[in-house]
């Protein structure tokens, strides 16, 4: 039993309520949570689960528009609820710090990193600007960033994603806190740059036995990081257990259906025909945004009702492909046929009937999906343009496509695309596309923006659909666990070029291309040990940007 | 719940009063001003004594309110925590915050004792207190309206009004209210108007507000201009011509700014090269000169109500250029959207999608900028009918009357009723202005806050 005075943080059944039009609705309902000193402790659970409100709870701040309505918040003592603003001052950013999700969005572009790395300290009182200084390239060197005495001189946007994240954690360690709260650092980031962090992170924060809450959605993260994980739902707590206890023996249902996501997978269909006419064939596309090109003779097929995963990290031409397929990028040289006949490469001097078979799904549901147009008109509009139904046939196949995505119509028709979650508005995208009745469509990043249960969900309809249908998709992704249960081919790019290329099993199966290896090995896995493993049979510069870096 | 309903309360209270004492002729608000003064007369006293003592300071004297003003700051905070055994509220009080509440506190106190100052001084003609009395008293019962504007509506209509006159701030129930009085008078201005715009009485010169024994007329109660119109018809034509043709130009400015906009953000290339250059050679020239300038032209080509037309079209180019600008940024930003890239690839057309893509994401910000372009182009047909050139006699506006009763502003010191006349039209342009941009305020935080 740990004595009560051995918590660093102790907080007790935590209420929290957050604002939404004249009401107050509950978003954390009677959680506790206790950290000691030294310890790692990973919270997780899906958007809105309210993962990011507790963390930032804990150091007594809550957002505008949320309230801690009971319960009790305690830092090493001190009551942070009924803390003066000025006692908040002085331990905020200095006994307590923060790392945000996207560094890139929480530095401030119009100054130096190390300017900013500087302030804490000196406001605080902890150093002298020249002691912060030196301390700062001191700490950028422990977290491995390139130019250790140079880099802290650039501005945010001179530096790379990973790097900057790295500079917060840098940031975060200035003034040595005793309490750090990442709020999801490694969400934005490559598989291959998320190793490095990950890596840095565990490093630093073993090395100056700082405690920290560790927020992420991701369990393989989070099982390399945390030494005890604390699941939540909807505003409560699921269950708590030591992070090796939990992997191998959760106890509660909901916990075990995380666990479970992983284990979809589809099986590997038979070989097309050699003869078969492939229903798109990408043909030596080279292309160029202004005179530079990004892509080079980049050649693959597609047939009927099999999906082709394109993989890599950011930046290496996924998108850009499918910009060329689509026609909204020209291609330089090279050709795209569909069914055997050469597309125009400009979408302007595609037929109608061309543009039906080619339908593209986003990203981002909420950019691409207009939030001025009922669900009705969005899915209606193709069907009206394409097939020239109207009026009560055009009402009908709407709700024939609302129910093929398992939404029912009744209820989804006459709703907004701000009126629905995540995963809804994904639906609504794949059911805007179906509506043209195409052959083929892209799927670009479809799962990476939603929580790992909805994405499951999205793979097992996109699933069904193609068996229904026999579509074919592109399916654009930089995870290798949604490769692995949705692909039958596989296409790994890097730099614009395509590098490999081939059926599934054959890609999970050594020997591979250097760069699918080091993708590969990316990707954490369930097992607590794995970062610590993979570090000791790589070594440190062997993983991330600096092996990628190392592979020209 | 109490702090909500102090506001309602304090303004219905304020109407009942002054309705018993002006309606029904019971006298309820005397015994208020003696109670004021009697609650007054030892602020008076300090604060002449005060001005005394510190007479010989000079200029220096602000230096001393200053520190006085600090240091009751800071006194008043550590009371605050004295008293309140260091509530949270006093405990991370800034000194700023404090003395900002000082501030407020002597603010009050000062239109207070002026006010009861108003009341003790009269006897004389010369009304020293009389334009800070109007003021006084305009805002009380902007506010009165508007509390009770914004009660009326949280009651009646449907759910969605009821919560959204429930969530507006006071000001924009104000300007609502006064836009809705000005559409009013703009549309019944034939039935509300005692006279014609354009009848001349045989006498001229009649003095504002007064009784009929010191050259006041219950017939004209703002009395007749120079050459015998009644001023108050004329007011109410004014909102009908003055506010009329703004609103026609706006329309004008915005159905060619928005089109140009939306074309330019869609098509980019030379269309958009073409346009953008345009309106930047258009915008080069300071607008109310180019205005002036054409219209000086255009008046040797036409006249009567086709010079009037000629002004609509040549205001509303001028300035659907700044439209442009507006709807070509916000249309840049809606081009780049996933959902305009899915109907692009559709293969739209440019009509759906302008109107149908683009129109209905970029309307919080243009309607936003539709209410303050009123505004401009409101206040340059004003300005050119002041220099002349506008809005042509004998049609009653707002800018022509106050070229014409500029005069009267000299009789300020021995006749404020008299002063008041070129403020009347002035102050009618001036209430617009403020209150369609109150309007424009409210819908600009709410449709930021929708994208939050």
């Amino acid at each position: 039993m740990a004595d009560q005075s051995e918590w660093l943080v102790e907080m007790r059944g935590i209420h929290m309520e957050g604002r939404s039009d004249e009401t107050w609705t509950p978003i954390i309902k009677g959680v506790d949570l206790t950290l000691k000193r030294g310890e790692v402790l990973g919270l997780i659970g899906e958007s809105g689960a309210g993962k990011s409100t507790l963390g930032l709870a804990a150091m007594g701040f809550t957002r505008d528009g949320v309230r801690i309505s009971q319960g009790s918040v305690t830092f090493d003592g001190i009551d942070l609820i009924s803390a003066s603003a000025e006692t908040k001052r002085q331990l905020l950013g200095k006994r307590i710090a923060y790392v945000a999700q996207s560094a890139a969005a929480s530095f401030n572009p119009a100054h130096r990193l190390i300017d900013q790395h500087a302030e804490a300290p000196v406001q605080h009182g902890v150093k002298r600007r020249s002691e912060a200084e030196a301390d700062a390239v001191d700490l950028y060197r422990k977290l491995r960033l390139p130019n250790p005495d140079e880099i802290g001189f650039r501005y945010p946007h001179q530096v790379s994603g990973g790097q900057l994240q790295r500079a917060m954690t840098a940031m975060a360690m200035a003034c040595r806190p005793d309490l750090i709260i990442f709020d999801e650092p490694t969400t934005a980031l490559d598989v291959t740059t998320q190793i490095e962090v990950l890596a840095a992170i565990r490093e630093i924060v073993a090395e100056f036995d700082t405690a920290a809450i560790y927020i992420t959605h991701d369990l393989a993260v989070v099982a390399q990081m945390a030494d005890r994980i604390k699941v939540l739902l909807k505003g409560d707590e699921v269950e708590e257990a030591e992070t090796r206890q939990m992997l191998s023996n959760p106890q509660q249902d909901y916990t075990k259906s995380l666990w479970a996501v992983r284990e979809f997978q589809r099986p590997q269909k038979p070989a097309p025909a050699v003869d078969a006419t492939p229903v798109v064939s990408v043909q030596g596309v080279t292309a160029a945004y202004g005179k530079i090109d990004v892509l080079h003779d980049v050649s693959f097929d597609i047939h009927q009702g099999r999906t082709v995963a394109v993989v890599g990290e950011s930046g290496s031409g996924k998108s850009t492909t499918a910009r060329c397929i689509t026609g909204l990028l020209p291609p330089r040289k090279g050709q795209i046929e569909l069914d055997g006949a050469a597309l125009p490469l400009d979408y302007r001097n595609r037929s109608k009937e061309q543009l039906r078979q080619v339908q593209m799904i986003y990203q981002m549901a909420d950019t691409a999906l207009n939030p001025r147009q009922t669900i009705g008109e969005i899915i209606g509009r193709p069907v009206e343009f394409y097939m020239g139904l109207r009026g009560g046939a055009r009402r009908k196949r709407v709700e024939d496509l609302l129910e093929q995505i398992e939404l029912p119509a009744s209820q989804y028709i006459d709703r907004l695309p701000s009126e629905l979650s995540g995963g809804q508005k994904q639906r609504i995208g794949i059911a805007r596309a179906l509506a043209a009745e195409p052959k083929f469509i892209i799927c670009d990043e479809v799962t990476s923006a939603l929580d790992q249960l909805v994405a499951e969900g999205i793979l097992r309809l996109l699933a069904r659909l193609q068996d229904e249908l026999k579509l074919s998709y592109m399916f654009i992704t930089h995870d290798l666990a949604t490769v692995k249960s949705i692909a039958d081919e596989v296409v790994v790019m890097k730099d614009g070029v395509v590098v490999e290329l081939g059926p599934k099993t054959e890609m999970f199966t050594p020997p591979h291309h250097a760069y699918t290896d080091l993708l590969l090995s990316s990707v954490p896995d369930m097992d607590p040990d794995w970062l610590t493993r993979l570090l000791a049979e790589r070594g440190i510069e062997n993983i991330g940007d600096a092996a990628v870096g190392k592979m020209h | 719940m109490t702090k909500a309903a102090s506001g309602p309360i304090l303004a219905a209270a304020i109407a009942l009063l002054v309705a018993l004492d002006r309606l029904l002729g019971m006298p309820v608000l005397a015994p208020l001003y003696a109670l004021l003064q009697t609650v007054m007369a030892p602020v008076d006293w300090i604060a002449t004594a005060l001005g005394t003592a510190t007479e010989g300071l000079g200029g220096w004297r602000w230096l001393l309110w200053i520190a006085l003003l600090v240091g009751v700051g800071f006194g008043f905070r550590r009371l605050g925590q004295i008293v309140t055994s260091n509530r949270p509220f006093f405990r991370d009080m800034t000194a700023g915050v404090a003395v900002g509440y000082v501030l407020a506190a002597a603010a009050i106190l000062w239109v207070l004792l002026n006010y009861s100052r108003a009341f003790s001084s009269h006897g004389g003609m010369p009304d020293t207190y009389f334009f800070f009395r109007l003021v006084l008293h305009g805002l009380v019962a902007a506010f009165v309206a508007a509390t009770l504007f914004k009660l009326l509506g949280s009651w009646v209509g449907t759910a969605g009004s009821r919560k959204l006159f429930r969530q507006m701030p006071g000001t924009a129930a104000f300007g609502i209210l006064i836009i809705l009085c000005y559409a009013v008078a703009a549309i019944f201005a034939g039935l509300i108007a005692p006279h014609g715009q354009a009848a001349i009485f045989p006498k001229a010169n009649i003095i504002p507000l007064v009784p009929e024994a010191m050259g006041g007329s219950p017939d004209f109660p703002l009395g007749t201009d120079q050459i015998g119109r009644d001023i108050l018809s004329r007011l109410i034509y004014g909102a009908q011509n003055t506010v009329g043709i703004a609103f026609v130009t706006t329309m004008l400015a915005f159905a060619l700014g928005v089109t140009g906009g939306f074309l330019a953000a869609t098509l980019r290339g030379w269309v958009d090269q073409a346009l953008s250059r345009l309106v930047d050679v258009l915008m080069a020239i300071p607008a109310l000169i180019f205005s002036l300038l054409l219209i000086t032209a255009a008046s040797s080509l036409f006249d009567g109500s086709s010079l009037t037309v000629a002004m609509i079209v040549i205001i509303a180019v001028i300035d659907s250029t700044r439209v442009f600008r507006l709807s070509r940024a916000v249309g840049m930003n809606i081009v780049v959207m996933d959902y305009f890239e899915a109907a692009k690839l559709r293969g739209e057309g440019m009509f759906y999608l302008i109107f149908r893509e683009i129109l209905p994401n970029a309307t919080a910000p243009l309607l936003a900028e539709f209410g303050l372009r009123f505004c401009f182009v409101f206040l340059t047909i004003a300005a050119l009918s002041f220099l002349g050139l506008g809005i042509q006699p004998p049609l009653a506006d707002w800018g022509t009357m106050v070229k014409d009763l500029g005069q009267f502003v000299n009789y300020a010191a021995f006749l404020p009723q008299y002063a008041m006349l070129p403020l009347l039209p002035a102050g009618a342009i001036a209430l617009l202005t403020v209150a369609v941009n109150f309007v424009v305020d409210w819908m600009l935080q709410r449709s930021s806050g929708l994208k939050e």
